[in-house]
């Protein structure tokens, strides 16, 4: 496997795999895995209606794994061949040593089955996607003659992986990801505002055909145009409805990092001993799956190959399950679910979501909306970040509007939610039934690896949370 | 700059290889390119309850390249430099160019602004590789286990570790220059949570680290910290809403030093996308802030002799007196000004951007507390929580932990909150500004004090 052609991973060895495998034990340790990714990535930005920059770039190698006596060694190789990857299995190995007991039996290589069918991958050509970028351009232009200036950029990225397990068959997986950004900034009166818009998922340019370019263009420009009517937020805890969509994002952070079995194994989690009590609201259904068709955090087979099936988080309010990754689900005795990723082969896998949505309800939005008299709807999120021990959070919210006597007013500024995830999770009073899963462009970082994912949610009604506005609202109490 | 014979080698084998691939470009019709090979070598040890939890050991090389063909950019980043592997990613770069439109922006720095030479900034520590896997095993174990005995109320371990890394860069460009570069890094982390019966649970997170080896904290003294900040926040909850003094610790304060500096950056100056954009010359902060970006520090975080396109660096006051003096400019973006370049090209190879090197608010005479004395109720802050900010408008909002101060003393400690002001307002509204200051981190600030801000809360 000498040859790793620019397409995407080579052919992988068996015998290799099995003398990889014997080098990462040979040192005691019962576990070993080889994880093996190429990724490719086509890049293209836009800006002032001309394509600026256009970037390729390969990413490739073996990531090997050794678990001894509930410690874990790792190094990779950014290659494949037999020299360097055999170097990185002896590195790997050394764990068992370091750590100075737990001799396992030796392992014996088995005959390693040959990876199943390969799916199906993406070809995107970039001439196409240049097209593409200028339709986004004209569009936001077009919509208002109040833009000034537009940004866009899109990557397409075919990431191809095979995970090697001492004690599982090989699997293999094709994981393409899509992304466009676009940005605009409109202006009056020398007041200048922005906004953004953007999609994608694990799809290629096909994805196009179903959502037209133009409307991601058309909505930075309309968020842009609103945010120049926008008025200082109010300050102080008000009842926030959440629309639909990209709001997802504040159950990723109240919630779902919470969850992660790491966490909840190290104890550090708010969450941690609360499984089969009530950690939240009855109308609280909280799902996370990565077998979404073309969903941002979407996997056929988890970084440590293993298959993900869906996972029933909280049902109706009561604490149901955990993301496990080997690592956790070991020290827990449960099988582990595929909820293991890692941002490449150069890092170690941890528990992460994939797609998390909350359930859709049966309160009708336009209730929602009618039941506050003064508070806020946020719209649009750029994103949040959680304190996992204190279960605080924030999101960002970067169109909203103030509800007053049960109608939507005035745009508000862009600014900071802030709340505790149980609390928070325990004051939802209102679920719209309009679930939507968010066209949003997330990535999740932990511990300082990026994943893609997906988030969803219909109109969620939150009684009490603290807006981190400018103006100081005298709050009905 | 006197390496260990390790590096002289490893750094001459790196330059053949880049040679190479500028001939390669040249044949394949680039008029410029910019080339940065890195390579890196790193070790990283995690324990948890007094035991070894993850040993890891890695080597790496990759490239970044940015070329100019017929006036139009590509960039090509990869992990394999073999030409097997390379040649065919390079001539697909060529031919992607041409995709681009022309960019007059992306000709050559002149020749004459290229650096010659630098200082010797003494970020490599040779001694570095006595810090071997036991070593570090054995100094994340002390610092695990000094947290853990530090106060009764620490109840569990998020875990302590310890890594090393040793780094080697070389950015050739077509315009002749070639320039090296070699660092070391050491850190030192331990992570409590801390528990009791009434006041819930709360983290506490502390690292020690920088160039060399003997910049590292006793492994006793970050374990201590890391439960005292853990303990010291247990109880926490929101106060009122309202208008309060906020006095920002010197880590909370580089957070908001750093939303200065992405408010500087050339690229979004050019673009209107700063709300310092028209503001050179000004009054943009209260008289006490003088903000310095410098390059040259020795052992600092980010220091570079020589930025990403081989452009020589020096120590720049960005903002004096609070005065605004100055841009973070790379080429393209001085050219779109019509400024000079200030040597702010970030990374090299692949897109250059602007970038800020160590960059910190001029400490102050106060000592630290002194910034409390004569607030009757105000807002200590130790942390913020969330990243949004929009640098065209400066809108600032952001979750906050500190403590309640009354008549001039830290009461109770307080989560929960949001503080928020215009960010403009904000610097003008610096009222005192403490000695407390350590480059540690990149973007660094001592502690200090804002006349008011808006706390969100109960």
């Amino acid at each position: 496997m000498d040859s790793p052609s620019p397409a995407g991973l080579p052919a992988i060895d068996a015998s290799l795999v099995g003398r990889l495998l014997g080098a990462a034990l040979a040192a005691g340790g019962e576990y070993a895995e080889l994880f093996f990714e190429h990724r490719s990535s086509l890049h293209l930005a836009l800006e002032d209606g001309r394509v600026r920059s256009v970037g390729a770039g390969i990413d490739a190698g073996v990531g090997i794994r050794v678990f001894a006596g509930g410690a874990v060694g790792f190094a990779y190789a950014e290659s494949f061949e037999a020299g360097p990857m055999l170097a990185a299995a002896r590195m790997a190995a050394r764990v068992a040593r370091a750590r100075g007991k737990a001799r396992a039996p030796r392992w014996r290589a088995a005959a390693v089955p040959v990876p199943a069918a390969v799916p199906a991958g993406i070809a995107v050509s970039p001439a196409d996607a240049a097209a593409l970028l200028r339709r986004v351009d004209r569009a936001a232009r077009a919509a208002s003659s109040l833009i000034v200036r537009v940004e866009a950029s899109l990557a397409a990225v075919q990431r191809e992986i095979v995970v090697a397990a001492s004690d599982a068959p090989m699997l293999r997986d094709v994981q393409p990801l899509l992304r466009l950004s676009v940005a605009a900034v409109a202006e009056r009166g020398g007041r200048r505002e922005a906004g953004s818009a953007g999609g994608g998922g694990r799809f290629g340019l096909e994805y196009f055909l179903q959502r037209s370019p133009e409307s991601f263009g058309v909505e930075a420009a309309r968020i842009a145009v609103v945010n120049l009517e926008a008025r200082a937020a109010p300050a102080g805890s008000l009842p926030v409805v959440l629309a639909p969509g990209d709001a997802g994002i504040w159950l990723h952070e109240a919630v779902g990092h919470g969850l992660e079995a790491d966490f909840i194994r190290k104890r550090s989690s708010s969450y941690s001993g609360r499984e089969g009590q009530r950690v939240a609201s009855p109308r609280v259904t909280l799902l996370d799956d990565a077998r979404v068709p073309g969903g941002r955090g979407s996997l056929g087979v988890d970084d440590e190959g293993v298959v993900p099936t869906r996972h029933l988080l909280i049902d109706r309010g009561v604490l149901r399950g955990l993301l496990h990754d080997r690592v956790s689900a070991r020290a827990a005795g449960v099988a582990p679910g595929g909820a293991g990723r890692r941002q490449s082969f150069r890092d170690v896998p941890l528990p992460r979501m994939s797609n998390t949505w909350l359930a859709a309800g049966e309160d009708d939005p336009q209730d929602i909306v009618r039941s506050v008299r003064l508070g806020v709807y946020a719209a649009r999120f750029s994103g949040g970040q959680v304190n996992i021990a204190s279960g605080d959070f924030v999101f960002a919210v970067t169109e909203g509007y103030l509800i007053e006597d049960g109608r939507l007013t005035a745009p508000l500024r862009g600014v900071h939610l802030i709340g505790n995830g149980p609390a928070a999770l325990a004051s939802v009073s209102m679920v719209g039934p309009d679930l939507q899963m968010s066209e949003g462009t997330w990535t999740c970082t932990k511990e300082g690896q990026n994943v893609p994912v997906g988030v969803g949610m219909p109109t969620v009604k939150i009684d009490r949370l603290t807006v981190g506005g400018t103006a100081i609202a005298e709050a009905p109490r | 700059m006197s390496l260990p014979r390790g590096s002289q080698v490893l750094l001459a084998g790196l330059q053949r290889r880049a040679t190479q691939i500028l001939g390669e470009l040249r044949g394949l019709g680039a008029e410029h390119a910019e080339l940065r090979l890195e390579h890196g070598q790193s070790l990283t040890v995690s324990v948890r309850d007094g035991a070894l939890e993850q040993l890891a050991e890695a080597q790496s090389l990759s490239l970044s390249l940015r070329l100019v063909c017929g006036g139009r950019v590509a960039t090509v980043t990869s992990s394999d430099l073999r030409p097997v592997a390379l040649s065919p990613l390079l001539a697909r770069a060529a031919e992607l160019a041409r995709l681009a439109e022309e960019d007059p922006q992306a000709e050559p720095p002149s020749p004459r602004l290229l650096a010659r030479r630098w200082p010797e900034l003494d970020l490599f520590d040779a001694t570095i590789r006595r810090l071997g896997a036991d070593r570090a095993i054995r100094l994340a174990l002390l610092a695990e286990a000094a947290a853990m005995q530090a106060d009764p109320r620490v109840r569990s371990s998020g875990g302590a570790g310890c890594s090393r890394t040793v780094s080697h860069a070389l950015l050739v460009t077509s315009g002749g220059f070639v320039g090296n570069f070699a660092g070391t890094r050491v850190g030192l982390r331990a992570q409590v949570v801390a528990e009791d019966a009434t006041s819930g649970r709360r983290s506490g997170h502390y690292w020690s680290g920088g160039r060399h080896l003997a910049s590292l904290d006793p492994p006793e003294a970050v374990g201590r910290e890391a439960a005292s900040r853990a303990v010291r926040s247990l109880g926490a909850a929101p106060i009122a809403t309202g208008v309060y003094p906020v006095v920002f610790s010197a880590e909370a304060a580089a957070g908001v030093i750093g939303l200065v500096s992405q408010c500087l950056l050339g690229d979004a100056v050019a673009r209107q996308r700063s709300y310092l954009a028209r503001r050179l010359g000004t009054r943009v902060a209260s008289p006490l802030v003088t903000i310095v970006d410098d390059p040259l520090r020795a052992r600092g975080p980010a220091s570079r002799g020589f930025d990403g396109e081989g452009l020589a660096t020096r120590r720049r006051v960005l903002v004096r007196r609070g005065e605004l003096q100055g841009f973070l400019l790379d080429t393209a973006s001085a050219r779109r000004l019509d400024l000079p370049p200030t040597g702010s090209a970030g990374g090299g190879g692949g897109l250059v951007h602007p970038s800020a090197s160590n960059f910190y608010l001029q400490p102050g005479r106060r000592g630290p507390r002194a910034l409390l004395a004569g607030v009757r109720r105000g807002l200590f802050v130790r942390a913020t929580l969330g990243f949004g900010f929009d640098p065209g408008t400066g809108h600032f909002s952001r979750g906050v932990e500190g403590v309640l101060i009354e008549d001039g003393q830290l009461t109770r400690p307080v989560a929960e909150v949001t503080i928020s002001r215009n960010l403009d307002e904000l610097l003008q509204g610096i009222d005192a500004v403490a000695n407390d200051f350590e480059l540690r981190t990149a973007i660094a600030s001592p502690s200090f004090r804002v006349d008011a801000m808006t706390v969100a809360g109960r």
